[in-house]
């Protein structure tokens, strides 16, 4: 059984709605709690995948892994073609983000359940589960959840009587957060090396082996049989208008109850960490957060009341990203946490880039220098002009995103910086 | 090394799970230069693009390690948590610096990038197991059970 992960507040829970409640190695605890249902119906109804694809489209679901692309829209921009795949990117590397995990070992067949509408939908046969290769667990219960479900004549061919196939592998990664990027996880699928490509030409025209690909995020999949089953005008009734449905939040860091909570889309910065995550731990003041992940935003105080979908962020120069908050208290340093998000992304460049693969290094020296108070104002300066370089000059969201961190955590700490520039050097041992 | 390749296509597509089971499989742990030219025999790729591959990804080895791969998270949350003294605290208790393995060959010491146990921060994986909520002194018990299971067997 998955580890309690529930915090202080009610939730709203939809794809986590049978997470803790059944047990996921067995599937016909998963088929009582109504596993391969929507499946079942769009068969039974016949109903054609333009119709599936007008139901994912009306529900207004937009993309989980962080982007927000509207799910229905992409289902529909795949290309025609023979062959087809569908790919659940599982590959959850964001720091700080782990809600793909506790869907894939709390409730597996939603997820294969999530790719085989979307196979119905767009005409694929075949899907594949990337799922990185830390995550053990993870890999495990996916795998019996795949054998399982072919046995029981719910994958493979001909799907329960009907004339849809649909089979699904699984794609184990070895360690590489750029992967994360839908092209640079296709590159790894084929064996090479997790390089992104250049787009366009999208995954939906060419993906795997250059054939049409969908490529959606666990939490995204995991929102789809609900939709089916219960329909979009229910999923629009949970969340804002233009992010309906819930999130999955990851609060972390200094709070009282860490853990992941499912709330519906738009619920406040504030209520997550007082009516959730219990507040403060030790009831320090809070001094802010980093918002949406590694790839996120640093903010303070005055974000309290920003309410936590695809636009409230924006408002507050900040995204949504995976869902991962990062609260800090008072007593937490904002450069040194900057210092080591830098170091992650300098350890997760692939180098395919110049821009980024030396300027993930110079943000990393720069930083240092900062952190150890040798570092100067104009040192602050250089911060802000590499991650921008980096950002107009490389190819994938990795080399993008260091300039959100730096930008904000400069802006809204710059008090912090300055004491710090301000302070005795000290050379690291 | 045979055996288990055959339980694959021979295609390009598998060599990550290639890979990774000759690692697995490997008493010392890491993708030797022998692996890797059975490898690319098998799926019928040069030398050159199987190394390529094999050098990318962090959770591939290159050089031998140790039977039990220590892996300690250092991403920010981790980190926030008290990662970094967890880590000179294993470096002390190991005797090795980060990447190292211990002379008598139990332990290979690495960092991670997240692990997803950020609600139990600080973590770590041994093997395939993983440890939440660390402290210096589970830190020692948890080493200590690996060293009395080994002698055990």
């Amino acid at each position: 059984m998955p580890r309690s992960e529930s915090a202080v507040g009610r939730e709203t829970r939809i794809v986590l709605e049978n997470c803790g409640h059944i047990d996921p190695a067995r599937l016909d605890q998963a088929v009582a709690a109504g596993a391969y249902g929507a499946i079942q119906k769009i068969l039974k109804a016949e109903t054609t995948p333009s119709d599936v694809i007008d139901a994912v489209k009306s529900s207004g679901l937009r993309g989980r892994g962080g982007a927000g692309f509207p799910t229905g829209t992409k289902w529909s921009f795949t290309a025609s073609g023979e062959t087809k795949y569908i790919v659940c990117n599982a590959d959850e590397g964001e720091p700080g983000t782990f809600k793909d995990r506790l869907i894939l070992e709390g409730d597996p067949h939603r997820v294969l359940e999530g790719m085989m509408i979307a196979g119905y939908a767009v005409g694929a046969s075949k899907g594949y589960v990337y799922i990185r290769g830390e995550y053990e667990q993870s890999i495990a219960r996916i795998r019996k959840a795949i054998d399982d479900a072919r046995r029981a004549g719910y994958l493979g061919d001909r799907v329960l009587g009907s004339a849809f196939s649909f089979d699904i592998e699984i794609k184990k990664g070895a360690g590489a957060y750029v992967c994360g990027d839908e092209t640079a996880l296709l590159e790894s699928m084929e064996g090479k090396r997790g390089y992104p490509r250049i787009k366009p030409p999208y995954p939906g025209s060419v993906g795997f082996w250059d054939k049409p690909t969908v490529v959606n995020n666990v939490e995204t999949l995991a929102n789809v049989p609900p939709i089916i089953l219960r329909g979009a005008d229910a999923f629009r009734s949970v969340g804002t208008a233009k992010s309906p449905g819930t999130k999955v939040y990851l609060l972390i860091g200094l709070v009282r109850k860490p853990g992941a909570v499912e709330a519906p889309m738009g619920t406040s910065l504030r209520s997550l960490l007082e009516d959730f995550a219990g507040g403060v731990r030790g009831g320090k003041p809070f001094k802010g957060a980093l918002v949406g992940g590694a790839a996120g935003a640093f903010v303070g105080p005055s974000a309290l009341d920003m309410t936590m979908d695809f636009d409230g962020p924006k408002e507050h120069g900040a995204v949504l990203g995976s869902g991962a908050i990062l609260v800090l208290d008072e007593d937490a340093s904002v450069v040194e946490l900057l210092h080591e998000v830098l170091r992650f992304f300098q350890h997760e460049s692939c180098g395919q880039c110049v821009p980024c693969r030396v300027g993930s290094r110079v943000l990393v020296t720069l930083s240092q220098r900062i952190v150890s108070g040798c570092g100067t104002p104009d040192d602050l300066d250089r911060l802000v002009e590499v991650a921008k370089t980096m950002q107009v000059g490389s190819l994938c969201p990795l080399g993008q995103s260091p300039i959100l961190p730096v930008n904000t955590a400069i802006e809204t700490f710059r008090e912090e910086f300055d004491t710090r520039l301000a302070s005795a050097c000290r050379t690291a041992s | 090394m045979n055996k288990l390749l055959e339980k694959h296509p021979r295609s390009k597509e598998s060599l990550l799970d290639i890979l990774h089971e000759l690692q697995d499989a490997d008493p010392r742990r890491y993708v030797s230069d022998d692996a890797l030219r059975a490898v690319a025999e098998y799926v019928n790729v040069p030398l050159s693009e199987v190394v390529s591959t094999a050098t990318f990804y962090s959770m591939y080895s290159r050089s031998p390690r140790g039977r039990h791969i220590v892996r300690i998270c250092e991403s920010p949350p981790c980190h926030l948590a008290g990662a970094t003294n967890l880590l000179a605290v294993l470096m002390k208790q190991l005797g090795v610096k980060a990447g190292g393995t211990t002379a008598d060959g139990a332990f290979t010491l690495e960092t991670t990038s997240c692990l997803g146990l950020c609600a139990e921060a600080p973590a770590m994986m041994i093997d395939e197991r993983t440890y939440g909520s660390l402290t210096p002194e589970r830190l020692a018990t948890v080493i200590a059970d690996v060293r009395r299971n080994d002698a055990a067997k």
